[in-house]
């Protein structure tokens, strides 16, 4: 049980909506495509160097102790997706999502080279020729240009680009390098050239679940089924027969023009990825037939029913769902930025020396050993000092001065010692600090555990 | 394959996994022989199950490419199964093994880091010692190997010698270092209970060898144990400085492996003491073990600067 691929030939749309989601493909690609070229300090701004497990953006070097972070982001996005979905409904799919963008990109490579919607399905039928196979030629050409460039580009977020490029140039890449490069240039190609809307209907788990996020105050792409029925050819005595006749032409130019190809007339369905682009078409035809706009539009289930006006939608925007989105949202958006703000670029584990719990030294001394592990995340060489407390007379029996590289980490054993009779026999809470002579700002204080044997 | 006690379980899933596999295609080929053409603005049929309120589940179907999908699976899945173990006891015609890919890991990562460690291998100890990067190449080292047992600060403690003194129970020179990292040592201290006496006796020759190093004892149970002390002066040396040629410590001195208590030097007495430092020639190789030997020297000894040992 199986069924082929409908092409869909896709008619070229202008309008409001259509706009907005061109400048969110000149937004998100000049990001994603100039980003690994900035520079910050004589390095890449942007580096993800998986090998030496640092991740450079811009001023800041997280490390895999980071971890938190990229969590957080993750949350982040998916309250995003939760707020703006309860509000404006499928807007990520239809203007920001990179199988929307791309496949803008390469339908507008597919009408520069093969021409309009009709043109281009009467070149399909069109028997073999070699017009055709160099017209087709040409496009999977520059279908390949764009995704090769593409996966050039993720892969120089992984590996330092200028040493990328001058692999490519030089046909030195490594093996990961092409591995990589082609596999992202063809999932690029694969996805916005061949699979398209398949890839929201058949692959993407969010078209599925999209009916878990909206309420019927979502604004959601609406046919004004009350408005355009019946539907039926315009003319000229419209006025006239304006009870029998609807506002709804039946150009079908909403369903040419729909990236999914479904018929929006029918109600929402799950394919809608709510691109507005028969809003758009809508639009134009009712300007040229001299109706009022929106028989298409943005509307939210409740003001359908209800024939509320754009106020009351809003008034309905501020409803507890989307007030409890937006307080956690701020909420973990503030911890975020807070926590990366006020990050100390120096971390410390305290490894205690599991092969002796506690030795008793000369005068009786009680000595515990342990490794720091330190790590500088900063960018800079640092000398620190090793302070230690918590009981009495504790001190460090080695050297209480360390000093790192950039973005170095060392486990530096020391060794800890107490004067006879202190402390409590068994375990003691010790703390160890960690603090840049260059910068008093610069510390960190970890929790230890010193055994005094019984 | 060593993890079964028989061959059944072998062909047990040899079988199990063949049959799935042509269980699969034989449903994905009974499935597409059939085309479906949805007709224009059409609807597509229900499975006709209606589960409530009016809710029934269309019998979309699928995909053709897939469909394809499907068929590349089961492909990939028997030329996986040709090429790596996966059937029973077949090892695949590649001879892949997890252990192989370690050998083989570990080979490339002997050429990576071996040039690194083999350029110091011919520099002399003493000098390796004062040269920092051989230093701090030779403490993680250290730490990787050797601090389990003898503490991250190579201080040691009960049982493990504390080599950052320079009391050594075998020799405290640069080659002998080596040659114990190398070599391993054993240390026996067989049971001189039977030898010396009754308790009371082995008490006194214990308050003897605590005198030996000025520690406090009693003198009238240390005279009587001098005379007893006979018996472990073969190893220790009359004088009980030991002897670094068989690993006999040195008793003259503060510095005790087992400790020092009156208890602890009668249970050494009574039980004897055997200890052993594995070798670790074949796991580190001379290059790292040189590297080593220069940081444990340079724990006791004040290395000299000579400028650039490279």
């Amino acid at each position: 049980m199986y069924t082929a691929r409908e092409e869909i030939y896709l008619r070229q749309i202008k309008g409001r909506y259509a706009s907005v989601r061109w400048l969110f493909v000149w937004v998100t690609q000049l990001i994603f495509y100039g980003l690994p070229w900035l520079s910050w300090n004589d390095r890449q701004a942007v580096l993800f160097d998986l090998g030496a497990r640092k991740f450079y953006i811009f001023g800041v070097v997280l490390w895999p102790q980071d971890f938190i972070y990229l969590a957080a982001l993750l949350i982040i996005s998916a309250y995003s997706l939760f707020l703006f979905t309860a509000i404006f409904g499928r807007v990520w799919c239809g203007f920001a999502c990179p199988q929307t963008v791309y496949t803008e990109i390469f339908m507008w490579i597919e009408r520069k080279i093969e021409g309009a919607r009709s043109a281009r399905m009467r070149l399909d039928r069109q028997p073999a020729s070699v017009g055709k196979f160099a017209r087709k030629a040409a496009k999977h050409a520059a279908w390949g240009a764009v995704a090769w460039w593409t996966g050039f580009t993720f892969v120089g977020y992984f590996t330092p680009v200028h040493g990328l490029s001058a692999a490519v140039v030089t046909l030195t890449l490594g093996a990961w390098e092409w591995f990589w490069i082609l596999f992202y240039a063809l999932a690029t190609y694969g996805n916005a050239g061949w699979m398209r809307e398949q890839v929201c209907t058949y692959m993407c788990p969010y078209a599925r679940f999209q009916s878990a996020m909206f309420d019927k105050d979502s604004l959601i792409i609406t046919y004004d089924a009350e408005r355009g029925e019946p539907r039926g050819a315009h003319n000229k005595n419209r006025a006239a027969d304006a009870n029998r006749q609807g506002d709804c032409i039946d150009c079908s130019l909403c369903v040419q023009v729909c990236p999914t190809g479904i018929d929006i007339r029918h109600g929402l369905q799950y394919e809608c990825i709510g691109c507005a682009a028969c809003v758009d078409a809508c639009n134009g035809v009712m300007d040229k037939v001299g109706s009022p706009r929106g028989l298409i539009r943005y509307a939210t289930e409740h003001a359908m029913v209800n024939r509320s006006t754009p106020a009351h939608i809003l008034r309905h925007a501020f409803r507890p769902r989307v007030l409890i989105y937006s307080v956690a949202l701020l909420g973990i958006v503030s911890v975020f930025f807070g926590a990366l703000l006020t990050r100390t670029p120096l971390m410390m584990d305290v490894i205690r020396d599991r092969g002796a719990m506690g030795r008793e030294v000369e005068n009786g001394m009680v000595e515990n050993v342990y490794r720091l592990q330190i790590m500088n995340t900063d960018e800079a060489p640092h000398r620190y000092r090793i302070s230690v407390a918590g009981i009495d007379s504790i001190h460090l029996e080695t050297a209480d001065e360390v000093g790192l590289g950039a973005t170095e980490t060392r486990g530096v054993p020391v060794t800890v010692r107490i004067h006879a009779g202190k402390g409590d026999k068994g375990s003691n809470k010790i703390t160890f600090n960690l603090q840049a002579i260059d910068n008093p700002q610069l510390y960190v204080t970890e929790k230890a555990v010193f055994f005094v044997p019984r | 394959m060593a993890d079964f006690t028989n061959g059944f379980w072998g062909i047990y899933i040899t079988v199990l996994t063949v049959l799935g596999i042509a269980g699969c295609a034989l449903l994905l080929w009974s499935q597409s022989t059939v085309r479906i053409d949805i007709p224009e603005g059409g609807q597509v049929e229900t499975t006709g199950h209606d589960w409530e309120e009016g809710l029934s589940e269309l019998n979309n179907p699928m995909p053709r490419w897939w469909m394809w999908l499907f068929y590349i699976t089961i492909i990939f899945g028997i030329i996986y199964l040709f090429l790596y173990p996966g059937l029973g006891t077949y090892a695949g015609k590649l001879g892949w093994a997890s252990a192989g890919a370690y050998q083989k890991e570990l080979k490339v990562a002997d050429e990576e880091y071996g040039p690194l460690f083999a350029r110091y291998q011919q520099t002399d100890l003493t000098l390796l010692a004062a040269d920092p990067t051989a230093r701090a190449i030779g403490e993680r080292l250290f730490l990787t190997y050797c601090a389990q047992c003898h503490g991250s600060d190579a201080r040691g403690s009960k049982g493990y010698p504390n080599l950052a003194d320079t009391d050594w129970l075998h020799g405290g020179d640069p080659a002998v270092i080596k040659a114990t990292i190398l070599e391993g040592r054993n240390g026996r201290m067989p049971p001189m209970g039977a030898a010396i006496g009754s308790d009371k006796e082995i008490e006194q020759v214990a308050h003897y060898v605590k005198s030996l190093s000025g520690s406090a004892a009693d003198p009238i149970k240390a005279a009587f144990g001098k005379e007893k002390f006979a018996a472990c002066a073969a190893c220790h040396g009359a004088d009980g400085k030991g002897n670094q040629a068989i690993g006999a410590p040195n008793l003259a001195d503060k510095i005790w492996l087992y400790g020092g208590s009156v208890s602890a030097i009668m249970e050494s007495i009574r039980g004897g003491r055997a200890n052993a430092m594995p070798a670790f020639d074949d796991f580190l190789g001379e290059a790292k073990a040189h590297l080593l030997s220069a940081y444990v020297w340079g724990l006791s000894n004040a290395p000299v600067a000579t400028g650039n040992t490279q």
